[in-house]
């Protein structure tokens, strides 16, 4: 037998295989990026279309209802007023997501801006803002929500404030830190000798350089955010308990859990969680993928 | 005043703290002229530069060019932008002057945008043409800084100070990061835009090798003041002051043997 011969103008070139690198604007994140977009996208979905799509009212009560588990066309079951869980989920996505981004869009835009502008001016004003930062990193978010809410109704909109207020600082400090160390680069110095105005400078190439670690800062943040909400909730003092919320829900289906049923508390948990991480992971892929650009 | 100079700095002073920077520095540019500061590291020579260009303020003396003063904080962005068109300068590190997100082109864009305006068809022609100038093809002017070589970063560089169509251009040290044979090209090629453009040339160097191609006088610093001055060629050729003889002795030169260490 003779040995088997290739013949290169028949076989050729083997092609190279066409690899799916994946939506526009999601490139390079992975698949992990991908199944995080994913998710924040069904969540995002629910979130404004959510009370259209519950299958049941979520705010009716049946008590001969209550507790009972997953039946034919309840896949969740039941609370303990009797009400659909599924639908209070697909209700209460609207709240839960509001929350976290009011909150991180908020922080973000009053740090940033604290971060810029103290490390571009310096001196007495960096002094001066730098030490009530420090003086509101004192209290914790939970505090703030309490004092916020004796002056305001409680309610989502106050608990939004009280974290905004909170998570401002921490914003301010790690992103100030940056900051310092962008506006010490010759770039920037060659940009103030040719006479660009400062806070074009600063929106322009400061800020534009500092946005991979903003993205990083508030997907982070969101998390923060979202849990501390749902905690604030569970005191009392966010979202008030008829309205359907994750978090209050996972407080009110404590006393379930107790009971043996923790089908609440789970599934909004579940619910919770999974944007946690999926808002984590996407926003640390695109900081990596953003930083690529320059090292 | 006709025969007033692009660059007059008298009696500049400069302190940090205790410590005195520069100390009664005078000097002059003609208009078309090149002089070069050399020193060691830490003889207040960058702290000259930066207080010509704005970047630091004085503790005292005057600096004046293209017949303005500049001695004070620009009052205002028309001001801050007419400085910038007067003088520009170019910095050591290649790898810090250029904004890691902004491709030659569009820093250079910018600039053109600031001080000249014109329509976007008109800027990219100018980009083109100062890309050429300092020998940069339409690839590299459109790649970001960090598809770039040291080299060719200082020419984007160079090319970004020149778009403002500075009467004085400073080179802080421009060439000392670059390696010989890179450096010889970007020291050939601000030779040709002198040549060309009639630009003054403020080079601050410790390198004596580059001092004398390319400027004709020079002041030598030690400690913040200036301790000898003169015609480039004869400084560096007949120095009279102890501590220039020391610089021009640093420099290996044919017939130099390396003192083994014991």
């Amino acid at each position: 037998m003779s040995a088997i011969e290739l013949d290169p103008t028949v076989v050729g070139p083997v092609p190279a295989t066409r690899r799916w690198r994946g939506v526009p604007g999601l490139r390079g994140t992975g698949v992990a990026g991908h199944l995080s977009a994913l998710v924040l996208a069904i969540a995002g979905v629910v979130a404004v279309f959510g009370q259209w799509l519950a299958p049941h009212d979520p705010d009716l009560t049946n008590l001969s209802y209550a507790f009972v588990g997953p039946i034919e066309g309840h896949p969740l079951g039941f609370d303990s007023q009797g009400r659909d869980l599924l639908s209070r989920i697909l209700a209460g996505a609207r709240s839960s997501l509001l929350g976290p981004t009011a909150v991180v869009t908020l922080a973000m835009i009053v740090g940033t801006f604290l971060a810029v502008a103290t490390a571009w001016k310096g001196g007495r004003f960096d002094r001066w803002v730098s030490a009530g930062l420090d003086v509101l990193f004192a209290f914790p978010a939970i505090v703030l929500a309490i004092i916020v809410s004796v002056i305001v109704e409680p309610s989502l909109m106050s608990a939004t404030i009280a974290l905004s207020i909170a998570y401002t600082p921490y914003i301010a400090r790690v992103l100030r830190s940056a900051a310092l160390r962008e506006r010490a680069r010759d770039y920037i110095a060659a940009l103030e000798v040719q006479g660009l105005r400062a806070w074009i400078i600063c929106v322009r190439h400061l800020g534009r350089n500092l946005l991979p670690l903003i993205v990083a800062q508030g997907a982070v943040l969101f998390g923060y955010a979202m849990v501390d909400l749902a905690a604030i909730s569970f005191l009392g003092l966010g979202v008030r308990p008829p309205q359907a919320d994750w978090g209050v829900m996972v407080s009110t289906g404590q006393s379930g859990v107790l009971q043996g049923y923790p089908l609440e508390s789970l599934s909004a948990g579940v619910c919770i969680i999974a944007v946690v991480i999926a808002v984590n992971i996407l926003g640390e892929r695109l900081t990596e993928r953003a930083n690529s650009v320059t090292r | 005043m006709a025969d007033e100079p692009l660059l007059d700095v008298v009696a500049l002073r400069k302190e940090f703290g205790a410590h005195v920077a520069v100390d009664d520095v005078s000097f002059q540019i003609a208009e078309g002229g090149s002089l070069a500061i050399v020193g060691e590291s830490g003889s207040g020579k960058t702290t000259i530069a930066k207080m010509i260009t704005g970047l630091l303020a004085p503790t005292s003396g005057t600096i004046r060019a293209c017949g303005h003063d500049r001695s004070r904080p620009a009052k205002g962005a028309a001001e801050r932008r007419r400085r910038g068109g007067e003088v520009q300068i170019v910095f050591q590190d290649p790898y810090s002057s250029l904004d890691p997100r902004q491709s030659g082109a569009a820093a250079i864009d910018e600039v053109l945008a600031l001080h000249r305006g014109g329509s976007a068809d008109e800027r990219r022609d100018r980009v083109a043409e100062l890309g050429a100038l300092v020998g940069l093809d339409d690839r590299q002017l459109h790649a970001l800084p960090r598809a770039l070589s040291g080299g060719q970063r200082q020419r984007v560089a160079i090319a970004r100070a020149l778009a403002a169509e500075p009467r004085l251009l400073i080179l802080d040290e421009s060439v000392a990061a670059l390696d010989v044979s890179i450096q010889a090209q970007v020291l050939n090629l601000l030779a040709d835009v002198r040549a060309e453009t009639g630009i003054s040339y403020l080079l601050i160097s410790h390198d004596l090798a580059v001092v004398r191609q390319i400027t004709d006088d020079v002041i030598v610093m030690r400690n913040g003041q200036v301790v000898e001055r003169g015609a480039t060629r004869e400084v560096l050729d007949a120095p009279q002051h102890e501590y220039t003889q020391l610089l021009r002795a640093s420099v290996p030169a044919p017939g130099w043997t390396p003192t083994r260490r014991a």
